[in-house]
């Protein structure tokens, strides 16, 4: 007679996954920094905030309900999961998910929830209401991400249970949805005021690298944790991580010797994270040789793509749709072609004799994962617009965020030309002072 | 006496400052300027993206000297520097009325 083996927890397995989520979160405060120093000193701290603020919103909205409808029991259709969990309702330290207490596996993935909704306002830097801001995060959490990220890793979700096509970090519900968002919320929006006329440098390069450096560090939890335990699979995506990065980085960087004759800092920033965005998906499910070949492609690709919205007329201000739908999609396409069964553990992509059934799935899912997101996100847009605007004043976007919403500035140059003010005296404490005497 | 105003490439600061002190120039004003002339700026690129950055990083150095020392001191800063490149400077003098020593009082080539 043989008693089923009752779920338990794995030490290891949930020691690894405590590190994989801290390592996650920092990837947010990262992003802040790597956006921060794209933006002009005028508004660089709105772009801090707008990633900062995100962690608190989006956490409030995954307890609430976020991590019920993507994780609960699915309601039908592989479209949604329940509420039962809604509030946290029924888990506790008891509760196990797999060999990892449930509690932590949905802390780890409302890290994840959180920086996908903080990506999507690199294109919409400089511009943004930051109240319509705090009014979008929550509301796009549960009408994208929550919906896609139930189909993808949610119990009976339809992309991974009905069609089978593969994601193993999060190239759908994280790349995909924030780039297809980023478009349709500058659609929205329209242009930053000057876009095309006037030059929009980066204000400080190395607090780009920084970032860069803080969200690779931390991309290491999100693609390794994503194996739920601390093993091969881990070891291989954290490897694969590592790899794309660096090949992502070489391809941009090549592109830009050969088009403008200098490798930039920003190049190398933006080709590491392109070749990370795209192993994102493909880390689980590639060999080695699958994953440089990820990152190469998603670097010298994604460093072509940025300029299409000088060309096509949308002020993608960070260039989220160049980096993140771009980068997404190529990782999550080549899957179909260098899915591995020592990976997998079943699926084979077309180079490993695996058909054209794989190929066709990724890009199914794709297709339909990118088309929500684009449609929903445009008319949440749209609708924000209309109750409440979703686009700063003229004059606070000409003065900048900063001082106008804020009510702060960067950087005390005091001088002319950097946008802080020129010369600044004690106001309040003072007259407290002389109100007290 | 006359205001020398020499607007130059910052890398010629030290060669222009050698000059002078070497022709007893006992003073000088240095202010980190930008501007363009015939040669305009320069070009960066972010992303792909070409953005023509048109003030170029310049030097301005100011000395009052007699009438007489005017166009030695001029040849010197023009000589100094020279590199023959596009983007040099340029260099012109007005008249000044008065000079006055803050510390002491004293006017005129007295106070230079």
């Amino acid at each position: 007679m043989t008693l089923a083996a009752a779920p338990h927890v794995n030490t290891g397995d949930t020691a690894w996954l405590l590190a994989a989520t801290a390592l996650v979160l920092l990837m947010t405060p990262g992003l802040a920094l790597f956006y921060g120093g794209m933006v002009r000193t005028k508004s660089v701290l709105n772009m801090l905030m707008m990633s900062f603020v995100s962690i608190a919103l989006v956490t409030v909205v995954w307890l609430a309900a976020g991590y019920s409808l993507a994780f609960g029991d699915d309601i039908g259709g592989g479209l949604i999961g329940g509420l039962d969990h809604a509030g946290m309702r029924g888990l506790g330290p008891a509760s196990v998910h797999g060999t990892v207490p449930t509690l932590l596996f949905a802390t780890f993935q409302l890290t994840f929830a959180i920086i996908t909704a903080a990506l999507v306002s690199g294109a919409v830097a400089d511009r943004t209401k930051f109240s319509a801001w705090l009014v979008f995060v929550p509301l796009w959490t549960l009408v994208v991400y929550v919906p896609v990220a139930h189909w993808v890793w949610g119990p009976g979700g339809w992309i991974a249970t009905e069609l089978g096509a593969l994601d193993f970090a999060g190239g759908l519900p994280v790349e995909i949805t924030s780039g297809a968002s980023g478009l349709a919320l500058c659609l929205v929006l329209g242009p930053r005021l000057g876009f095309k006329k006037d030059a929009m440098r980066p204000h400080n390069l190395p607090m780009v690298i920084l970032g860069a450096g803080l969200l690779w560090f931390g991309w290491f939890g999100f693609n390794a944790g994503s194996a739920l335990g601390a093993n091969g699979l881990a070891a291989a995506a954290f490897l694969n991580t590592l790899a794309a990065g660096c090949t992502g980085l070489l391809g941009w960087l090549f592109v830009e010797q050969k088009r403008d004759g200098h490798a930039t800092t920003l190049g190398a920033a933006s080709g590491a994270v392109a070749g990370l965005v795209a192993i994102t998906p493909s880390c689980g499910t590639v060999s080695l040789l699958g994953a440089l070949v990820v990152g190469l492609a998603a670097g010298v690709v994604c460093s072509y793509a940025v300029s299409w919205k000088f060309k096509l007329n949308y002020d993608d201000s960070l260039d989220v749709v160049g980096v993140h739908l771009v980068g997404g999609i190529i990782g999550t396409l080549l899957i179909g072609l260098f899915a591995e069964k020592a990976m997998t553990g079943g699926t084979e992509g077309l180079f490993y004799g695996g058909g054209l059934a794989p190929p066709a799935k990724q890009l199914l899912a794709v297709v339909v994962v990118a088309s929500y997101t684009f449609a929903v996100t445009y008319g949440l847009g749209k609708l924000l617009d209309t109750a409440m605007g979703l686009r700063a004043s003229e004059e606070q976007e000409h003065t900048g965020l900063d001082l106008t919403v804020h009510a702060e500035t960067a950087y005390d140059h005091g001088v002319l030309g950097h946008g802080a003010p020129v010369s600044a005296s004690v106001v309040h404490s003072v007259q407290k002072a002389e109100h007290q005497a | 006496m006359k205001l020398i105003t020499a607007v130059v490439k910052p890398y010629r600061l030290d060669e222009v400052k050698t000059a002078l002190q070497e022709l007893g120039v006992h003073g000088l004003t240095v202010t980190e300027a930008s501007g363009y002339g015939r040669q305009r700026g320069h070009t960066e690129v972010y992303r792909g993206a070409e953005y023509r950055v048109d003030l170029a990083p310049k030097v301005r150095i100011e000395v009052v000297v007699e009438d007489a020392d005017a166009d030695a001191v001029i040849d010197a800063v023009v000589r100094a520097a020279r590199t023959g490149k596009i983007g040099d400077g340029k260099v012109w003098s007005v008249p000044v009325e008065t000079v006055v020593r803050v510390r002491t009082g004293e006017r005129g080539p007295d106070a230079l």
